[in-house]
């Protein structure tokens, strides 16, 4: 397989024809399971992420139920978790697991894995006009990676002392020390396993894209010809390259401190009654390798996202992408500046406070390069003529929650202000909003709009609609309210608010949050059956249906190894040529040459 | 049974989905359209929603501001806190209004130019001037926050004191806290894990000299307009000492102490006598009896704000704003560490 592969690279790079008779006929293994095709290993990357999003999701409607209604009894989750819901009553340990299995889940399975793996794996060989990845095998081994995390992570649900729960940061001591609580057994070396493999194939997946991207893009694809998708999808795999391993050193460190007994992070310590015998470590440590990797990461999840809206929103305004340099510019600077930020997860936790001001100062200026995205979303909508494909409405909602979620960034990231709101409700308001909600409503974005590309069918369209209404509305009602019950003083991460007589007056927030949830949860019954029902009954594509300018529209609809039959396109244009005057059409493809005295871009 | 009944009301509800699906398709096949392409009719409606989607999202917000920001925590209770309280409001304001001038516009902009058939969009790829503007007006109102921020923290993190502050121990373990006050000294004596031993429960170095006046308690009581600078140790996992009332929070980090200083400025008695507070309690009072629980006085609170175990949501101590001499009594009566061990 790694010889294909190696074919097609080369045949790429002088972008010349390609004679596809001399393939082996594909069976069921090579065609489904051990794919080394680009568009299969996405397809992979999107179905795995689409279940472990189910499974996080569906985590987290049982744990607002318990949220709205502490203490009560609901058998649906003793069904689920059995002896950790004796009676239907949610077990305290079990919650927390599910918390942080939930954050572990969506942060690194879903919006990593399944977002970055989905995209960048379809739209890098096609958009450039690449016939696969550089290397074909190494795509399929990053796949495989993750596939086993992925089953890791899951098998880690049903060990006995129950899944890893000191949060989706698992920091040390508490997820060091088994005797600390039960999730920090078993459950938690199955987490670090799960994440090392993770790590692993994050890496090759990212290495590969960044080498393709650079060296196989076709003939005239200029850096700055480059679609905005894969602009993002470079730089976020640049930023994973660089911050991943640390990530992984972190992981390691405590591997080494759980069964080896170093004292990386742990320093004297007296936990149910025993004194330990390490000394001379600090867990600070550990939250600074942490959040080395943790602060990128919102980035590695949020620049694809915003990658896919750029094109989407330019194609469907059918109007360009306004201020293309601008966006350039901008993701780079975000890209920067994510990695000096990340002592704003840690302004009070012990670091030095003239830190504080500094990451105070680094922080705040991420606010400028994102105003400017935002700006031009916007202008690009200005004069268009927008259609409304669900694609084109989750893009808008995107930039919605983007400016919403980023907002409030301005206050978690001054760090005389985070002393009062950290690791309240507001913290966790935040994030989802300009990180979850935005980057899985570019994730549907993508889906819908390179639906198409991928199974060479339509979706259908009005059950697009309304799952996108459902899950936008339901989105807002979820997070929006969190704002409020975080400036009363709660406490994320609480099983119960119950102990405390001045959040009672929060329980009607809670129980609005809780209905919003399930609503929105639901919901999301409705694309996964769009996606299935289509897959296979839904009407055959069209050659561009959305009457694109990329490359990968040119590409045939019925996938073949090599993408284009006979020679790869040649670009002679920029992306972004929608309703360029002197054209017929309102979109002008990038393989079409340059008219005479034609102004180029 | 009940999962039987389940199942098949689930295969049930797939089944008329996809007769549904079927009926949809034939029905547009015989008007000849094709599902997936977006008419003008759609961008009519789907234009329409959104305009309706950005105003119902504004009065929403303008309807939570009105009934949940009463719901939010009280003037603050100590010195600090009031600074704290004034950079918030400023950066609220300033985003709000930039909430309430760009989402207006990216819904207003989808309605206005909602697609139509015999419609061209404008070419329209850049222009440097606006982009200017955008880079640089956000920068400019960053600048001050930045400043303003800055100098906030500076204040906060490096308080000048004109009295000398009283030292405090904020002690935290699975899952409560305790308290040692550094006694006449005010100075507290050596302690480490290693020495827990019976009554001696935050480890206290006996042979150190310091240690013998300092008083071990179960509530924190702080006399009102003195600093207090609090040192936070913890004996097994990370902690969090949120006192919320007072704008103050630091993590509790086995291995290390921590440290946070503030200017209590409300006692207790005095702040359940403010209008805001006291419509707080009669609210959740009135939710109290309907529920048949026992009624509540509003405190100060110490609470632990980062997970540390299944008890984390039940880690809570009373904080008691007094007067100079009812703190001063309150602590004559703790013992001393040399009278309990």
């Amino acid at each position: 397989m790694a010889d294909h592969a190696q074919e097609h690279a080369h045949d790429t790079a002088h972008a010349e024809g390609h004679d596809h008779d001399e393939h082996p006929v594909d069976n069921f293994w090579t065609k489904y399971i051990f794919s080394t095709d680009h568009k299969m290993i996405a397809k992979q990357f999107l179905i795995t992420g689409m279940f472990m999003g189910l499974v996080g999701v569906f985590m987290s409607m049982l744990f607002r139920l318990q949220l709205a209604w502490p203490g009560e009894s609901f058998p649906i989750l003793e069904t689920f978790l059995g002896k950790w819901a004796p009676d239907g009553v949610l077990d305290p340990n079990m919650y927390l697991a599910l918390v942080t299995i939930h954050g572990t889940i969506m942060v690194f399975f879903v919006l990593t894995a399944g977002l970055s793996g989905t995209f960048s794996n379809l739209l890098i060989p096609l958009q450039i006009g690449a016939r696969d990845m550089a290397s074909g095998f190494l795509n399929m081994i990053s796949y495989w990676f993750f596939a086993a995390s992925s089953v890791v992570m899951l098998t880690s649900l049903f060990v006995e002392t129950g899944p890893a729960s000191g949060g989706w940061t698992v920091y040390p001591p508490l997820s060091a020390l088994p005797q600390a609580m039960p999730g920090s057994g078993a459950g938690m070396t199955l987490w670090l396993v799960s994440m090392t493999l993770f790590v692993g194939g994050s890496l090759i997946g990212s290495l590969n894209y960044i080498v393709t991207v650079i060296n196989l893009r076709t003939k005239g694809m200029t850096m700055t010809r480059l679609p905005l998708t894969i602009w993002a999808f470079l730089v976020t795999a640049i930023l994973g390259v660089l911050s991943f391993p640390v990530l992984l050193s972190a992981a390691l460190l405590l591997i080494f401190d759980r069964s080896m007994g170093t004292s990386f992070y742990l320093s004297d310590i007296m936990v149910a009654g025993e004194l330990l015998s390490n000394q001379g470590g600090s867990p600070i440590l550990y939250e600074h390798l942490f959040w080395f990797l943790g602060h990128p990461e919102v980035y590695i999840i949020l620049l694809p996202a915003l990658g896919i809206t750029s094109e989407v929103i330019a194609t469907n305004s059918r109007k360009p992408i306004f201020g293309y340099r601008a966006m350039i510019g901008s993701i780079l600077a975000i890209a920067f500046l994510s990695f000096v930020v990340w002592g704003h997860h840690m302004f009070i936790t012990g670091m030095n406070p003239f830190l504080g001001s500094v990451f105070t100062f680094t922080t705040l200026l991420i606010a400028i390069p994102s105003a400017v995205k935002a700006f031009n979303y916007i202008t690009t909508l200005w004069k268009g003529n927008i259609q409304f494909t669900p694609a084109m409405l989750f893009s808008i909602a995107l930039v919605s929650t983007f400016v919403a979620g980023g907002l409030t960034g301005i206050i978690l990231g001054d760090s005389a202000l985070d002393i009062n709101v950290h690791d309240t409700y507001f913290v966790v308001a935040h994030f989802h909003i300009v990180m979850g909600l935005s980057a899985i409503f570019g994730m549907f974005a993508g889906v819908y709009h390179w639906f198409p590309k991928m199974y060479g069918r339509m979706m259908n369209k009005t059950m697009g609609y309304l799952h996108f209404w459902i899950s936008f509305v339901t989105a807002y009602g979820v997070f929006f309210p969190m704002h409020f019950t975080g400036l009363a003083g709660l406490p994320r991460r609480y099983y119960s608010s119950a102990e405390f007589p001045i959040f009672d007056e929060l329980h009607d927030i809670n129980v609005i949050i809780t209905f919003f949830a399930i609503g929105g949860g639901i919901a999301q019954v409705i694309f996964i059956f769009n996606f299935f029902y289509s897959m296979w009954r839904g009407p055959k594509a069209p050659q561009n249906p959305w009457r694109s300018n990329t490359l990968e529209w040119t590409a045939p609809v019925e996938h073949m190894h090599g993408n284009w039959p006979g020679a790869i396109p040649e670009v002679q244009r920029w992306p972004y040529d929608y309703s360029k005057p002197g054209y017929e059409e309102d979109f002008v493809p990038q393989n079409v040459p340059i008219k005479k005295g034609e102004h180029a871009h | 049974m009940t999962g039987i009944i389940t199942i098949v009301v689930l295969v049930l509800a797939v089944i008329t989905a996809l007769q549904l699906m079927r009926v949809f398709e034939l029905s547009s096949k015989a008007r000849k359209q094709v599902e997936y392409e977006v008419t003008d009719r759609d961008n009519n409606y789907q234009g329409w929603l959104m305009l309706l989607f950005g105003i119902a999202m504004i009065v929403s917000l303008f309807w939570m501001l009105y009934a949940w920001l009463p719901l939010t925590l009280p003037k603050p209770a100590s010195e600090h806190g009031v600074e704290i309280d004034s950079l918030f409001k400023i950066s609220m304001w300033v985003i709000i209004a930039m909430f309430l001038l760009v989402q207006p516009i990216l819904f207003y902009l989808a309605w206005r130019y909602r697609g139509a058939k015999d419609r061209k969009a404008a070419y329209y790829e850049h222009n440097n001037r606006l982009e200017f503007i955008w880079t640089i007006v956000p920068a400019i109102i960053l600048a001050v926050l930045i400043i303003y921020g800055m100098t906030t923290w500076s204040n906060v993190m490096s308080p000048k004191n004109e009295k000398e502050p009283i030292v405090v121990e904020v002690y935290a373990q699975q899952f409560k806290w305790i308290i040692r006050y550094a006694g006449e000294d005010n100075k507290l004596g050596y302690a480490n894990v290693r020495l827990i031993k019976d009554a001696n429960v935050v480890g206290v170095d006996t042979l150190d000299l310091l240690s013998a006046d300092d008083k071990v308690a179960s509530e924190i009581h702080l006399p009102v307009g003195r600093p207090v600078l609090f040192r936070f140790r913890s004996q097994d996992v990370i902690h969090s000492a949120y006192m919320p009332h007072f704008r103050a929070q630091m993590n509790c980090v086995p291995g290390m102490t921590t440290q946070f200083q503030f200017t209590p400025s409300v006692t207790t008695a005095d702040i359940r006598q403010d209008a805001n507070v006291q419509a707080k309690v009669a609210r959740i009072n009135a939710l109290r009896t309907e529920k048949g629980l026992e009624s509540y006085a509003y405190d100060y609170l110490l609470l632990c704000n980062k997970v540390c175990g299944s008890g984390h949501f039940n880690m809570q101590m009373n904080i008691v704003v007094e007067s100079e001499e009812e703190y001063a009594k309150w602590l004559a009566e703790q013992k001393t560490i040399a009278e309990t061990l």
